[in-house]
């Protein structure tokens, strides 16, 4: 990511001799074919139909043979499967890379539908710590509460919960939508680097703690904000997109999106860059 | 006269470049950029939605854009480019792409050429997931 200048001319902290190292960026001189096939899903992924439907128990079973099951019903084409019985087995539903309509009629476990790309799912009942950790993209749904660390480090994607959550929702977010009908507790997007975050209800103390990038909505009040947090002003494109989605969330449709309170960084712990440790060191 | 003409036209150079952002002191001090050089928040304008996504939002089953929300089209070496996050790198727009001026549409192609590139059998993760895919 990092961009630097042409080394023929040499910066203040060169001359002091403060840095020698060349910092590349991770250009791979790869290059996009405009003429490429249309092709909408990986090379490798099941073709399958929504309008073919199965149902699978998963009362007796563990949840690595659960999830083998669900990629064995993919492999034959089920675009819909809906699982009976999960009774809050830990770590269902994880690392699908496929298109898939999933819907689990009772509860998860931890750990619940992780590293998913494109499914997707709905969860009848409620989920524990860590839901849909990594998802990189799709649409997950649950419909009472979910535990602490709600959508942990996602990529991408839209994550709704039409109950509340626990504490920090969103942590290490670096991209996707997190929407939460209900309230969210402490610590909701720290260290969040990008992606939006929208609560509904009312968030605990220290919001946005040491957010690096994103936005968070808010619509209820707020404990306090985290270090580096800050208030900002609500354009005309952020109430548009905040209909839009909480249109595709399906909750709250004529919830009046333009009072919400919007929460962005205030970038002054912005100092990710490679002198840093050389200068602590010449302080010392 | 002629001055004037020089002055114009080093104006619509700079704003159509991408990347051109001032330095701040800084980012001066130790000659590297610090944060993303292009605005991450951007909340994409339904709009302009190209024919072809709207195909792969359908195709997926899905409602909007989805993951392609975060995508933009930023640049890397001086060059437009996108991040490629499944392969961890940025991919490159070749020069006979013409670019809009516009943040929205390029956004859009940004993400257009990423779906493709990423759905391509020629993406370097085909490699990988032909070598370690469990099952």
């Amino acid at each position: 990511m990092a961009n630097l200048k042409s080394a023929e001319k040499k910066t203040k902290a060169q001359s002091m001799g403060m840095h020698t190292e060349t910092l590349t960026g991770k250009t791979q001189q790869k290059f996009f074919n405009p003429d490429e096939a249309e092709n909408f899903f990986y090379w490798g992924n099941y073709d399958v139909d929504f309008n073919k439907r199965t149902e699978l128990d998963v009362k007796d079973m563990d949840c690595v043979n659960a999830n083998k099951k669900i990629d064995e019903l993919m492999s034959e084409g089920f675009g819909t499967i809906v699982i009976k019985n999960p009774q809050g087995k830990h770590s269902l539903g994880v690392g699908i890379l496929n298109k898939l309509n999933l819907i689990f009629e009772g509860s998860l476990g931890y750990f619940g539908v992780g590293s998913i790309d494109g499914p997707m799912v709905r969860v009848n009942g409620r989920v524990g710590w860590s839901c849909a950790e990594n998802m990189m993209a799709g649409k997950v749904v649950i419909e009472k509460n979910a535990g602490s660390c709600f959508g942990a480090a996602i990529r991408g994607g839209d994550l709704i919960c039409k109950g509340s959550v626990g504490a920090r929702t969103g942590i290490d977010q670096k991209g996707g939508t997190i929407i939460v009908g209900g309230d969210a507790g402490a610590f909701t997007g720290f260290m969040m680097q990008r992606g939006r975050i929208v609560i509904l209800g009312d968030v605990g103390i220290n919001l946005g703690d040491s957010m690096y990038d994103g936005t968070i909505y808010v619509g209820g009040k707020i404990g306090s904000f985290g270090s580096d947090a800050i208030e900002a002003p609500m354009t005309n494109n952020d109430i548009e997109w905040l209909k839009r989605k909480l249109k595709v969330a399906e909750i709250s449709e004529n919830f009046d999106v333009s009072k919400m309170t919007k929460v962005v960084a205030g970038k002054k712990l912005w100092n990710y860059d490679a002198l840093e440790p050389t200068e602590k060191k010449g302080a010392i | 006269m002629p001055k004037k003409k020089n002055k114009k036209k080093n104006k619509k150079e700079t704003k159509g470049q991408l990347g051109k952002k001032k330095e701040t002191a800084r980012e001066k001090m130790i000659g590297q950029t610090i944060g993303y050089r292009y605005d991450v928040n951007l909340l994409p304008d339904y709009s302009r939605i190209t024919p072809f996504l709207k195909k792969y939002v359908e195709a997926m089953g899905w409602d909007d854009l989805n993951w392609l929300e975060d995508v933009h089209m930023g640049y890397e070496e001086d060059r437009p480019a996108v991040f490629d996050r499944n392969a961890n790198g940025w991919v490159t727009i070749p020069k006979k792409i013409k670019l809009p001026n516009n943040q929205q549409d390029r956004d859009m192609i940004a993400r257009e050429l990423l779906v493709k590139f990423q759905m391509s059998p020629n993406h370097p993760l085909v490699d990988l997931k032909k070598a370690y895919r469990k099952f």
